[in-house]
């Protein structure tokens, strides 16, 4: 009868809302819109893990993090301690404490959702992450003794630094090469700073480089050197984790005027090159008062966002379907509603309408209506014919989606991609139809999630290490 | 970093830069190009090798100051650095056995074709070049271009210098003499290739341009360099940056070099009055 009232107590405490900008003041700065927990909203938010003996949770978390080891750290108000074993298989958890989507990954199998919410998992894990960074208390945990092996791995995307770290603690000598300027992918080019600072992934970042990753930037794989170049400098295996960076257009008539970018575009000069602080900074961009975002996933509402953010004041989602199959998150989309979103469901671009300067001035859609479900289960959205109208613009950013860059694959012989250029795997191990090279990630699996990335990165380190380690 | 070990002005806006990358140095083949950002808050810009040397591990740069980037570069002296060198980046220029083959080079674009025209002399055809600028003054590489080249015209716009006129003149002077002409490559202002892509159609002589819209990544992730080339649309980057000239849609790229007009001449005034307040 001891554990009764226990439970109770427990049941009082409601899941911990984070406090965030109000939406009037975030949409004036690209400042993080979440505040994140104090320690003591932290506190009380672990007390709600009812340390299960078979956690669902760990199941849902693709790099294995040790949840309730780490949310019991925090309700004791151990929080260094919890910092350092999240640490232990997560290399970038501030990272992901953030932009992890928790309702389809860790949160979605716990058992407190069942009845209620599911314990706040994401928002402990960056309290924690936060917490050491912010007192300073990062330090270098222990690693393996050199092992002599070296591990190319090329993109320090999400996936190529999670490999990275895994390695680098088993005693390999890791070197990343990087195409641009900066590491961190995804990281650092497409997620805004407003959902993401990027002092943050810096920080996590030299946490790696602290562990002894060596990371080269301006260093294009297939241009400065190829993979078998790699090999002959004397690297053991390589990782391909290059992502999936080339944008997709629609190839509708006026689509290459003044003022219509990639999301890629859009979001690479404010976020990488903080054209948002222009002319601090030197990189531009067309600051538009009405802008339209084609697409419904998470870089769409990005764009949309930081469209507003830029002074922007119309900011329009342009989506092809209704909001139920939008696959952007759902705390995104709301987030953008609440900044003044607008937006034009079962509405498809058909062609752009441009002035005599060369400029685009005008979007012609046609609106759409949901025909029988498709071999995806998504109902397919089937233009309604006579139904075309003009939405006035002056800024377009096409958020279609991505596909794998050819550059890698094409200047790398044997190694296999399927039609749609993405690398050939055998099973989740990486291994790919070269001998020694593994890949992950984006260009592997398409478009996807950054934790997906980084769980890919974590299977192959453990495949390239069985692999050298039977190399005698 | 990557450290400026010469620099020199070559005329009244014109300079040339040797920058140290030892593996780009290496690995980059004519027709290449680098990206280069000077600071943490600088942007980043395209410019094609123009030489490298293996042995001092540098690459030549030639640019023409035109805006803030450019101005901050020709202020850089010997022992500065740039932040970053991203490169080799884009496709090398194909070289092959064409026979006749006339390179025609305009302003700074001359820096351009310098490396290729070399590339083509070296691999046995046989080269006549025309470069032009605006006046004398202005006109770069000479002794280069006439090295690389089995004759050589020099042609400036107000006669100062060689001949008067355009590029172009020239080129229909050679076709009118009716001497065979196998391929041509035409580098410099969009103008300039234009003209001369239209004027090669008709005698159906296959015209190789480089083109230079505005670039950020250079690695096919942003499609900023989009041009349109036989009425599809291709990254200069990846797919480029040179392209049959008889396919590009000039007007297209011209528009498209003007998208940020207003906001670079903010940053270069911006620069300018920073620079006169010191």
């Amino acid at each position: 009868m001891e554990t009764e009232p226990k439970k109770e107590k427990r049941e009082k405490i409601p899941r911990q809302a984070m406090p965030e900008q109000a939406p009037a003041d975030r949409i004036r700065n690209f400042d993080e819109v979440p505040r994140g927990y104090s320690a003591e909203t932290a506190t009380l938010e672990a007390k709600r893990c009812i340390q299960c003996k078979k956690p669902g949770c760990i199941e849902g978390c693709p790099v294995d993090v040790r949840i309730p080891e780490f949310i019991k750290l925090i309700a004791e108000g151990d929080f260094i301690g919890a910092a350092r074993k999240l640490k232990e298989t997560n290399s970038l958890p501030a990272v992901c404490g953030r932009v992890c989507p928790q309702e389809d990954q860790c949160e979605k199998f716990c058992i407190l959702g069942k009845k209620g919410e599911p314990v706040a998992i994401g928002r402990l894990e960056r309290f924690a992450a936060d917490y050491e960074r912010d007192t300073n208390q990062v330090v270098v945990p222990e690693k393996a003794k050199p092992n002599g092996r070296r591990i190319a791995v090329v993109g320090a995307g999400p996936s190529g630094l999670t490999i990275a770290g895994d390695l680098v603690k088993l005693g390999y000598e890791v070197t990343i090469f990087e195409a641009l300027h900066k590491a961190g992918g995804v990281l650092v080019y497409g997620i805004p700073e407003f959902r993401l600072p990027k002092a943050i992934v810096e920080a996590e970042v030299d946490y790696l480089r602290g562990l002894g990753v060596k990371i080269v930037q301006n260093a294009l794989i297939g241009r400065i050197k190829t993979v078998d170049e790699l090999f002959e400098e004397g690297y053991d295996a390589v990782y391909l984790a290059v992502g999936a960076g080339a944008p997709v257009f629609m190839n509708i008539p006026g689509e290459n005027l003044n003022g219509i970018y990639s999301a890629n575009e859009y979001l690479t000069r404010s976020n990488l090159m903080k054209a948002y602080r222009f002319p601090e900074y030197d990189t531009p961009i067309v600051r538009g008062k009405n802008v339209a975002v084609i697409g419904g996933g998470n870089v769409a509402m990005d764009s949309v966002r930081t469209a507003l953010r830029l002074g922007a004041e119309n900011g329009y989602i342009i989506y092809r379907r209704s909001e139920t199959e939008m696959p952007a998150r759902i705390e995104e989309v709301h987030h953008a509603k609440e900044e003044g979103v607008q937006f034009k469901l079962l509405t498809n671009p058909v062609e752009y309408i441009g002035d005599k300067n060369g400029w685009v001035t005008g979007i012609r859609c046609i609106r759409m209506e949901l025909g029988e479900p498709d071999a995806s289960g998504r109902r397919s959205p089937v233009p309604v014919p006579g139904s075309e109208f003009v939405i006035d613009v002056d800024t377009v950013v096409v958020a279609v989606g991505t596909m794998a860059n050819p550059i890698v694959p094409s200047t790398t012989p044997g190694l296999d991609t399927n039609r749609w250029g993405y690398i050939v795997t055998k099973g989740e191990s990486g291994e790919t139809t070269r001998k020694g090279v593994y890949a992950g990630g984006d260009i592997v699996t398409g478009s996807a999630t950054v934790i997906l990335a980084m769980g890919a990165g974590r299977k192959a380190a453990q495949a390239i290490d069985a692999y050298l380690s039977g190399k005698k | 970093m990557y450290t400026v070990v010469a620099a020199k002005q070559l005329s009244e806006a014109v300079f040339r830069m040797d920058i140290l990358a030892p593996e780009i140095a290496r690995k980059r083949k004519a027709g290449q190009f680098v990206i280069l950002k000077i600071d943490e808050k600088g942007e980043r810009i395209p410019l094609t090798i123009v030489d490298s040397d293996t042995g001092r591990e540098t690459i030549t740069i030639i640019y023409q100051v035109v805006g803030k980037t450019t101005a901050a570069m020709s202020a850089l002296k010997v022992g500065d650095a740039f932040q970053d060198v991203q490169g080799p980046l884009g496709n090398p220029t194909h070289i092959q056995v064409f026979g006749h083959v006339v390179c025609v080079g305009g302003g700074v674009g001359v820096g351009v074709i310098y490396p290729i025209t070399k590339a083509l002399k070296e691999n046995g055809n046989r080269v006549t070049s025309i470069i032009g600028a605006r006046t004398k003054d202005l006109i770069i590489l000479e002794q280069e271009m006439q090295a690389a080249s089995d004759e050589l015209v020099v042609c400036t716009d107000d006669g100062s210098y060689g001949f008067n006129g355009f590029v172009s003149a020239v080129l229909q002077q050679i076709i009118d003499r009716g001497e065979k002409i196998d391929h041509v490559f035409a580098i410099g202002p969009v103008p300039m290739m234009r003209v001369i892509a239209n004027l090669t159609r008709p005698y159906a002589i296959p015209t190789t341009v480089s083109l230079n819209p505005i670039m950020v990544d250079a690695t096919g992730m942003c499609g900023a360099c989009r041009v349109e080339v036989g009425g599809k649309t291709k990254f200069t980057c990846v797919d480029g940056p040179e392209f049959d000239g008889h396919e590009v849609n000039f007007d297209l790229l011209a528009s498209r070099l003007r998208m940020y007009c207003e906001d670079e001449k903010r940053s270069y005034e911006k620069h300018r009055c920073g620079s006169n307040g010191n």
